[in-house]
């Protein structure tokens, strides 16, 4: 590409040539003023949780402790809460998702198709307080009375689902989170699946491979990438979501192995409470779990990245 | 036709809109923090408005602790808390504040008990049990015996809490730090605490949600949260040994009752307060208003909104659920008017 555009370039008359240039400029300065958000953003943060990171140190990160009257901080139930609900979220979002846009790509009529996709990209525009509000509602008596009697009497000897069950906790901030995931997964995985050229199903299919197969064993492996992007990208929505979580989540700062139970998580926690935090350390405190909740949307984002590069490299080549 | 006269209508309307846009201008207040009384200063701040259409104030409920906050960087002519400013917080701010106690709120207990019709009475022990997580069945004895002929289930109990900070959270654990050692000593009161036992509902309805849904649960909201959306809730044991259920007049005569000792600048927590008649989780909520403003027009407009506030403004409260202050303190608060200058 570079050198033929080189070749090319003595016939461009000059004008486009400083028209270019500013366009160029131009599109910079956006991409940059995107760092430049990024490092003041992180600059904020560091700078406003000072207070906080000078009490605590490091002890903040493995604290179980959030005490606003003695002033002891303490993150670690929140990123546990924040951890555990959004694994929950994709556990169940990915399948569910990548087998709806599956179907709508590969085997639904193409109304069909367009219809239930137009209904999808409606799901993800509900404002998520309007998902808490349902859950809260709906959700969590369900859950009290079906959903968690019924674990613990199926799978009640797993650590996973043991102790009382009041509706609310990890699993059913885990299931509304999934719920709210779910279209941008069926969305995105949908658009990869379709931009997979018929050329390749056409060659499965000629070289006796069924229907099933085809999608299975070229189809998806062909659109991993855009699949695996749409799983990150939900995977940053689940991280970062408050008022769905909070509504649902019991608020309560503890670490249980058992999903039944009530929980925090970092987003909520930094909602919440920060409006009527009432001294410097306490709202340092808070600023500070924004740091962490930014600290562990670039680990688990690197880790996507990392995860990217590994299996394009191992699977087939893309063009 | 009927279009030209509807836009000459809507000319006439934009004209005048504008010309009282202006006029407004002439004095502008801005203001912000306690969402509590956000719904009575609304008010307040549009009636004042209509008989002094020069003096506008715009309210912003982002919050107690972001009222103090905005205040101290002086962003804000004056602020609103749920609590008095600690020492710390007074020691931040460049000019002293003044504290008016404009309204006042209560908190109730609310619960949910299958098979149970009469209406409960607790007692601060009961209270302060059921919270510490001491006391974990209904059929404690010490439930029965403040509530003879109540047959009380075995269930457990479920604490549900306020999960993020709030001047109710406050109120509520300010009452539980005077009634017991205990808590005091083991939790203490903020606007959001570090709770032994219990679930977290978001706000008011969260709350409310959560104790409608789970059988055996108790929790507090607001007395007007409770009353707006007609929610049972219990009896409470004041000081002077009168189990009372809370209204507005029972709140306003916790402040009566503790205006006898009440220190000169207002900074003073009601809940616990004696009399007969005083409902014992009661509190005030507050104006902060700096004892020296630059302007001296707006210093001379916000002088004449407190003492409007006092009189005609307290008619407003009790049609919105809030309960008016009382005499005695009205009394000493206009003359804590004269101190802003």
């Amino acid at each position: 590409m570079a050198t033929s555009a080189a070749v090319q370039a003595p016939a461009i008359r000059k004008e486009t040539q400083t028209g270019d240039m500013i366009a160029r400029l131009i599109v910079f300065a956006f991409a940059a003023s995107i760092l430049l958000i990024t490092a003041v953003l992180v600059y904020e943060l560091w700078h406003t949780s000072a207070l906080s990171r000078h009490k605590s140190g490091w002890g903040f990160l493995i604290s179980r402790v959030w005490d606003p009257v003695t002033e002891e901080f303490g993150a670690l139930p929140f990123l546990y809460g924040t951890v555990v609900t959004s694994a929950v979220a994709i556990l169940i979002s990915v399948p569910l998702g990548l087998g709806a846009a599956i179907f709508l790509s590969e085997l639904a009529p193409a109304r069909v198709s367009s219809a239930l996709t137009f209904l999808i990209e409606l799901l993800a525009a509900i404002p998520s307080v309007i998902y808490g509000l349902l859950a809260l509602f709906t959700l969590v008596p369900l859950m009290r009375i079906y959903g968690g009697p019924f674990l613990k009497s199926t799978l009640g000897f797993l650590p996973l689902f043991k102790g009382p069950s009041y509706g609310v906790g990890f699993l059913t901030a885990g299931i509304v989170l999934s719920i709210m995931t779910v279209p941008y997964i069926i969305s995105v995985s949908r658009e990869a699946l379709l931009a997979v050229p018929r050329e390749q199903r056409e060659a499965a299919l000629a070289l006796g491979a069924t229907r099933w197969e085809t999608t299975w064993q070229v189809v998806v492996p062909y659109a991993k990438l855009g699949i695996l992007g749409s799983i990150f990208l939900s995977l940053a929505r689940a991280l970062g979501e408050t008022m769905a979580v909070t509504m649902v989540i019991g608020n309560d700062p503890k670490i249980t192995a058992s999903l039944l139970s009530a929980g925090h998580s970092i987003a909520a926690v930094i909602a919440g409470e920060f409006s009527e935090a009432t001294t410097a350390t306490y709202q340092a405190a808070l600023v500070e779990l924004g740091l962490v909740l930014f600290g562990l949307t670039i680990v688990i984002n690197g880790a996507a990245r990392l995860m990217i590069i590994a299996t394009t490299r191992k699977g087939s080549k893309r063009p | 036709m009927v279009k030209t006269n509807m836009k000459r209508i809507s000319l006439a309307l934009a004209g005048l809109l504008m010309g009282s846009a202006t006029v407004a201008m002439a004095q502008s207040i801005n203001a912000a923090g306690a969402t509590f009384p956000a719904v009575i200063y609304q008010k307040w701040f549009d009636e004042y408005h209509k008989l002094h259409p020069a003096i506008q104030v715009n309210y912003q409920s982002i919050g107690s602790g972001g009222g103090i906050a905005q205040l101290t960087a002086e962003t804000v002519d004056f602020g609103a808390s749920d609590m008095p400013m600690t020492p710390d917080q007074m020691s931040k701010l460049k000019v002293p504040a003044l504290h008016f106690p404009t309204v006042l709120g209560g908190v109730v207990p609310t619960y949910n008990l299958p098979g149970v019709t009469q209406e409960l009475r607790f007692t601060p022990e009961t209270l302060a049990g059921i919270f510490l997580g001491e006391i974990t069945k209904w059929n404690d004895p010490k439930l029965a015996k403040d509530n003879p002929g109540v047959k009380f289930p075995s269930d457990d109990i479920v604490v549900v809490h306020r999960g993020e900070g709030s001047g109710t959270t406050f109120v509520w654990t300010d009452y539980l730090s005077k009634i017991s050692p205990d808590w005091k000593a083991k939790v203490g009161a903020n606007t959001s605490v570090n709770w032994p036992v219990g679930l977290g509902g978001r706000g008011n309805e969260g709350v409310a949600g959560l104790v409608k849904q789970t059988p055996g649960s108790i929790g507090y909201v607001e007395l007007i949260y409770a009353v707006q959306t007609k929610m049972a809730y219990g009896y409470v044991k004041n000081p002077a040994g009168t189990f009372l259920k809370a209204d507005l007049a029972t709140v306003t005569d916790a402040a009566a009752g503790a205006a006898k000792n009440m220190p000169e600048d207002f900074r003073v927590s009601i809940t616990n307060a004696p009399g007969k008649n005083a409902y014992p989780i009661s509190s005030f909520t507050w104006m902060l208003v700096p004892t020296h403003i630059a302007d001296a027009a707006k210093a001379k407009a916000i002088r004449e909104f407190l003492t409007w506030m006092l009189a005609d403004g307290q008619k407003f409260a009790a049609g919105l659920s809030y309960a008016p202050l009382p005499k005695e303190v009205v009394a000493k608060e206009i003359a804590q008017i004269k101190k802003i200058q």
